[in-house]
């Protein structure tokens, strides 16, 4: 009985408020976090099949953050009739109301998806009229749901890799502070990937393949949209025929660390600016002394030493797995082998 | 004896579990603390694998049973590159608790305005070595600092640090076992005072560095202290500008303008008592167009100095130096100035020594390859204006 006052007075509320505003579902006043991801009515179907309703689009990044290997989806649900404006530079300017969804999975086997897959967590990141709102859905193991977690979680994981090798690692899912530690633009909760260089690509929507920028234009979600072969475009950081040694590193960079490493971002304290324009050989980290990096130096001089991997203290970060000295800090526990590789052979191509 | 074996596993997995809980406890009331609220940590020693980290409150206090009482240890740490994390906040309050053994930097505060460290203890247990973190108490661009009665050990850069910050006050507070004991760095309008650095490498440094958001450090003052005994061999992982400071430093002031250092006693540091230099005698690479990298109006005035009649202690280049060079013998001066001067700024003296005790000063001439090595400081007998006091606001 007593429980049940707040509840009461939580109803009396919401009836008090729904009298003076009949639309509040606009955005208006920040809805309270549903328990479960299916209250939201993303997808249609069963849950764990990821089957985005109308009006949920569904997008790619060329070249995504790496996340101990997980495997994502996208999903974008922007307010009906309000298209988003084009901007070259940044990430779009979606409007209050928006909903950017993204689940996080790991094939059974990455050599067969007919093998299934193991959902581990949905991302949200609702825009609402005080500014951008992370929340964090985690799945039960039955896949039937994915329930609201501001604590976040860790649970060991197993999976054939491409090669066919058995991997498997304890997978950490953040709390909501960890959410901002690299959603973080001028400390403000900002989207880090679906700006217009990332979506210039093509994706599979069932039927047809097509430029996801021309999508969006087609289906009113995109407006004031140049041609698209004005567009800029980030490579594909695997794909050798996308773009240069050095473009398809920095994309990897651009989208691996800048949201830390920029002006705007929590670790500008450092000066190492990694974004994709960034110029400036010593922003960038060429012949640049670290500031705190303590032992994340690994007894190295510089950030990037030009020829030299093995003397560059960004090569020694981002190839360990030690909490306090690897790079990115968050969001991964094993290092990108791949994308290490490329920026390896990026520093050896720059001149001595 | 065997009989006891599974109740001794009962209990460790019970203590592992409650572990566990406590560490998501406190993450959950990190996230959902209302502003203005106290957290409280009970007595007793919790072993956490993750950063805990509070972002985006105001007028929040976390609140131990005591420094050595409520001990956070991070030596299982798997995840986060700090102990506790402060970010985006206003009026936080971090009281009578200790950080042990984070794999990064123990307790890092940035953006916040009005941040107070009281009674707060960070270390690394056993030997200091080049694994252990880099920073103990490590504000960074923040305003409204106050950092007192706080104990730092054995960070491989700094104990205590503040990076890019404004109107700050570190006092009554002791740093020992760390390669710089305390270390105010591109920061403005900051008082160090009542506080003790003791077997560090050097015990309190004032830098300025190039390529950082805050340019400017500037109107630092350090008085009252006791600095003494910071011969402790530097065990900084190279790269990192504390790397090169020489062990046997009591207090040094790197390419920084407006420092008033008086009233201290620094005793029995071996190699620099006070070091004044440029940027250039780091002999690192400049490319930032608007950094200064000359030291000015650096006033040491009413310090008592002692040393041991030992030979130079620092190793390295400077250690050759003033071993072969400038052959110092055991009479190594205790005020030493690099000479490097600003050609722009002729006939300005970038420092005033006055009225300190057994004070014997060199400048190195060192843009001159030591050609002209003086030992008189008649020179540099003047007077500066002194400093404004660091005023902090950290109530509402």
């Amino acid at each position: 009985m007593i429980r049940s006052i707040p509840v009461f007075l939580f109803l009396t509320l919401v009836g008090f408020l729904c009298a003076f505003k009949s639309d509040w579902s606009a955005g208006v006043l920040p809805a309270a976090p549903k328990e479960t991801l299916s209250e939201y009515r993303f997808f249609t179907g069963a849950l764990a099949k990821q089957v985005p309703q109308d009006g949920v689009m569904p997008y790619a990044l060329n070249t995504p953050l790496f996340s101990d290997y997980a495997e994502k989806l996208r999903f974008v649900k922007i307010p009906v009739g309000q298209p988003v404006a084009y901007n070259s530079d940044n990430v779009l300017d979606f409007p209050v109301g928006t909903t950017l969804i993204k689940t996080f999975y790991y094939p059974v086997d990455a050599r067969d998806a007919a093998k299934g897959r193991r959902l581990m967590e949905t991302r949200l990141l609702l825009h609402e009229a005080s500014g951008w709102k992370a929340l964090e859905y985690i799945w039960n193991d039955e896949q039937t749901e994915a329930y609201l977690e501001v604590a976040g979680d860790t649970k060991p994981v197993a999976w054939i890799d491409a090669k066919g090798q058995s991997q498997s690692l304890v997978y950490s899912m953040p709390n909501l502070n960890q959410c901002k530690g690299c959603h973080n633009k001028n400390e403000k909760m900002t989207p880090i990937g679906p700006s217009v260089r990332q979506l210039n690509g093509e994706l599979n929507y069932g039927e047809t393949t097509e430029n996801q920028l021309a999508h969006w234009q087609e289906t009113g979600l995109l407006t004031s949209m140049p041609a698209l072969e004005t567009i800029p475009k980030l490579p594909k950081w695997n794909d050798a025929t996308a773009g240069t040694i050095e473009s398809r590193a920095r994309a990897w960079l651009d989208i691996n660390c800048a949201h830390c490493h920029s002006p705007s971002g929590p670790a500008r304290t450092s000066g190492l600016f990694l974004h994709w324009q960034e110029t400036d050989p010593t922003h960038l980290g060429v012949m640049k002394t670290p500031v705190a990096a303590g032992r994340g130096s690994g007894g190295r001089e510089y950030s990037i030493v030009p020829g030299e991997p093995d003397k560059s203290i960004l090569m020694y970060r981002i190839s360990s797995e030690d909490p306090g000295a690897m790079m990115p800090e968050l969001g991964r526990k094993t290092t990108h082998l791949e994308g290490v590789a490329l920026v390896r052979e990026w520093i050896e191509t720059l001149a001595r | 004896m065997k009989h006891w074996l599974p109740f001794i596993l009962l209990f460790a997995t019970q203590v592992a579990f409650a572990q566990a809980d406590f560490q998501k406890k406190l993450q959950r009331q990190l996230i959902l603390a209302d502003d203005g609220d106290t957290i409280r940590l009970e007595a007793g020693t919790f072993f956490l694998t993750s950063t805990m980290s509070l972002e985006g409150k105001n007028d929040i206090t976390l609140l131990g049973a005591g420094k050595d009482r409520t001990t956070l240890s991070f030596k299982g740490q798997t995840e986060g590159a700090e102990g506790l994390r402060v970010s985006n906040g206003k009026r936080i309050v971090l009281e009578n608790f200790t950080i042990q053994d984070a794999k990064g930097d123990a307790i890092k505060t940035m953006n916040v305005e009005g941040i107070t460290f009281r009674r707060v203890k960070t270390e690394w247990t056993g030997e200091p070595k080049a694994e252990n973190g880099g920073y103990g108490l490590y504000p960074v661009l923040c305003q409204n600092v106050l950092i007192e009665e706080c104990e730092a050990i054995g960070a491989s850069d700094a104990g205590i640090y503040v990076g890019q910050s404004r109107h700050i006050i570190v006092r009554n507070s002791r740093a020992y076992h760390n390669v710089a004991g305390i270390e105010i760095e591109n920061s403005q309008m900051a008082d160090v005072y009542d506080n003790e650095a003791t077997e560090n490498t050097g015990g309190i440094l004032i830098f300025d560095l190039p390529d950082l958001e805050q340019k400017k450090g500037g109107n630092v003052r350090v008085f009252n202290n006791k600095i003494h005994h910071n011969n402790y061999p530097n065990f900084a992982p190279a790269g990192n500008i504390v790397a090169t400071v020489p062990q046997g430093t009591g207090i040094l002031v790197l390419a920084t303008n407006d420092v008033e250092i008086f009233d201290n006693t620094i005793t029995a540091n071996n190699s620099l008592g006070t070091g004044v230099i440029s940027y250039y005698t780091t002999e690192k690479p400049i490319k930032d167009p608007e950094y200064y990298p000359y030291p000015t109006r650096i006033y040491i005035h009413d310090n008592v100095y002692e040393r041991d009649r030992v030979r130079y202690q620092g190793k390295g280049r400077l250690g050759m130096l003033f071993r072969y060079k400038l052959r110092f013998g055991k009479k190594v001066p205790d005020i030493v100035f690099d000479g490097v001067l600003d050609d722009s700024r002729k006939g300005v003296l970038p420092l005033c020594i006055q009225n300190n005790q057994n004070a014997k000063f060199v400048n190195l001439d060192a843009a001159n390859d030591f050609k002209n090595v003086s030992r008189n400081a008649t020179l540099y007998n003047c007077t500066l204006d002194p400093l404004k006091k660091a005023a902090l606001t950290l109530n509402k």
